[in-house]
């Protein structure tokens, strides 16, 4: 049984058809891609099943409920969570503040608890900050927790958003090219920390250019192109297939 | 190695920011307590009846900085149009007061809680809006909430105001300047509110709030619900802008719409860029610098106004971030629980590595 099914779902701007009857079903624990040349409209994909665009067409069924067209609050609550394409942190927070925004809809005390600092207040709040504390260890920023997510470098920044993710309590993590301006040790390290993980239960959904990621750590691949589906496999299907080949590198001319 | 990188990070950090929190931090009881009594006994040395009443002003202004700040400071939405929330809070303490005779902490409850609905109705319409949008719309609201005051004569009174409003009186003692009541009620207010903001700040809440400030987007992506922040940010500022402005109301004895003008609203807002946007200790300082300026400047007449001008346009230029704007650079203070199991599971692992 899959934990997300998307079938036909499609999203017009105007004339232009963004995402175009796409459809995929992820399983749980899997690790899925969905690769594209630039402008496909894999970010589209992830809005819409994020809640920040309503679909046109289609649906989205997450763990047997249909949930296109909700609020991306209510997405965040059953489960989905992401990260950006373009690092969007709270960046005059500091790390661990970050992380704890993450747990914002985990957190239980009311606004008045606050304000009299009950004991249900200290006991939440101690609670969240170790948890968060305990994901920065298990991501490797921990020795930069009182920092301001602005003074992390690049990849580190990467790293956060994953976690303040994973803080959210979502099962479900959306990773909109995590790999993105990473060296290849960087990378590397990232593909070890997917991998944990999956092990831990998470499922994955990853958009990302790096075909060294891509090819590594897919269980299946997706590949879209102008906003339609063109072909959909295990990696090793996906890297020789002509139509994919011929989306990234663009066609053999027939007189050749 | 971890403990190595830990100070070498500590000492990097070591700047005159991280030394003045540092020792604040470090005698934190005593300080207050040198202040808590400099405050106290402040009305009794001096016994200088404009001197008091100056230093109820700056506490007024400092509650005031302190509501918009939530707005402005913690959630990004810049109002220029606060007047509106203080005179909402001013008149209904007022009128509830001279008309119904009714007690001033009823009174300044009932104005706050109005307030707080006039904040809700404010920010509800104005969610779709940011940026200079929402100020436009602030500044019509300071400007509606003026001319109803004028013009609705059989409550307001019209142009010619609210007068002889009653001191406050707890059990028949009238707090007024002369027997430093008024002062202490003042200090009461303020401490409640000062700690408020603090509450406030240092919780979901106000992660909340920053977070839609910095990035509403990601913010909204982490099921925060936007919505009611941005309202709830709205409504607590209006009530605690409208619990200083009665209290001003009591302290002048008089108001017109003409105490509630566009100037009003301008001043609080450079307190809160003066002291440094999103911080509580900044209120202090701007409120005590631009209330107490115009009072020490009368020598340079007509002059003061410019260089009152003059001090905000070279703040802009050269400390953007107010005087007190600058980010802690302590490390993120964890209570003794959390310290505690971090301990435990650094032993626990460090068993499981043998």
């Amino acid at each position: 049984m899959a934990i997300l099914q998307v079938t036909g779902i499609t999203k017009r701007f105007g004339g232009i058809v963004a995402v175009d009857k796409v459809g995929f079903e992820v399983n749980k624990g899997e690790i899925v891609s969905i690769i594209g040349p630039n402008g496909a409209g894999k970010t589209t994909i992830f809005n819409m099943l994020t809640g920040v665009y309503t679909i046109d067409e289609g649906e989205i069924i997450f763990d047997g409920k249909p949930i296109h067209n909700h609020k991306p609050q209510d997405i965040v609550k059953a489960g989905i969570s992401r990260t950006f394409q373009n690092i969007r942190l709270f960046q005059d927070l500091r790390v661990v503040e970050n992380v704890l925004v993450g747990t914002h809809i985990k957190t239980n005390y009311s606004f008045l608890d606050s304000v009299l600092r009950t004991g249900r207040f200290r006991k939440e709040e101690d609670e969240k900050v170790f948890e968060a504390i305990q994901i920065l260890k298990s991501i490797g920023l921990d020795d930069r927790r009182d920092d301001y997510a602005q003074n992390l470098p690049y990849g580190d920044q990467r790293k956060l958003e994953i976690a303040r993710a994973i803080a959210t309590g979502a099962k479900v993590l959306l990773l909109d090219e995590p790999a993105a301006g990473m060296n290849p040790q960087e990378s590397a390290e990232l593909l070890q920390f997917i991998r944990s993980l999956q092990k831990q239960g998470y499922t994955i959904i990853l958009i990302e250019h790096d075909m060294s990621v891509v090819m590594n750590i897919s269980d299946r691949i997706y590949v879209i192109d102008h906003g339609k589906p063109i072909a959909h496999g295990l990696p090793a299907e996906i890297a020789n297939n002509p139509k994919v080949i011929e989306a990234y590198l663009g066609g053999v001319s027939a007189s050749a | 190695m971890d403990k190595k990188q830990h100070d070498a990070n500590a000492n990097k950090k070591k700047n005159m920011v991280y030394y003045i929190e540092y020792y604040v931090d470090k005698y934190k009881i005593p300080l207050a307590a040198v202040t808590a009594v400099l405050l106290i006994v402040l009305p009794q040395v001096v016994s200088n009846q404009y001197i008091v009443t100056t230093a109820v002003k700056i506490g007024i202004y400092i509650m005031l900085a302190l509501g918009l700040n939530i707005l402005v400071g913690y959630t990004g939405l810049v109002s220029l149009g606060h007047a509106g929330f203080v005179a909402i809070g001013a008149y209904t303490a007022s009128l509830l007061a001279t008309r119904l005779g009714l007690n001033f902490f009823g009174s300044i409850i009932i104005g706050m809680v109005v307030a707080g609905l006039a904040g809700l109705l404010l920010g509800l319409p104005t969610l779709r809006l940011s940026g200079t949008y929402l100020s436009i719309v602030t500044l019509g609201f300071g400007e509606i909430v003026k001319t109803i005051a004028m013009n609705w004569d059989p409550v307001t009174n019209g142009t010619l105001g609210v007068k002889n409003i009653p001191a406050p009186s707890i059990f028949g003692y009238k707090l007024t300047i002369a027997n430093n009541g008024l002062y202490y009620l003042m200090l009461v207010m303020l401490l409640l509110i000062a700690l408020f903001c603090y509450a406030v700040y240092k919780s979901r809440t106000g992660r909340a709030f920053l977070a839609i400030k910095t990035d509403e987007m990601a913010g909204i992506m982490m099921g925060i619900n936007v919505t009611y922040y941005k309202v709830l940010a709205f409504v607590l500022s209006a009530v605690i802008s409208a619990a200083a402005g009665a209290l001003y109301a009591t302290l002048i004895g008089y108001i017109d719409p003409n105490t509630f003008t566009f100037d009003v609203s301008t001043l609080i807002l450079s307190i809160v860029i003066l002291g440094g946007m999103g911080t509580i200790r900044g209120m202090f300082l701007g409120a005590a610098i631009l209330i107490s300026f115009p009072e020490v400047s009368r020598s340079l007449m007509d002059y003061r106004f410019v260089v009152y001008g003059l001090i905000l346009v070279i703040m802009m230029r050269f400390r953007p971030q107010g005087l007190l704007g600058w980010k802690s650079q302590m490390p993120y203070r964890l209570s003794k629980y959390v310290k505690g199991r971090l301990e435990e599971t650094k032993q626990d692992s460090s068993v499981v590595k043998q």
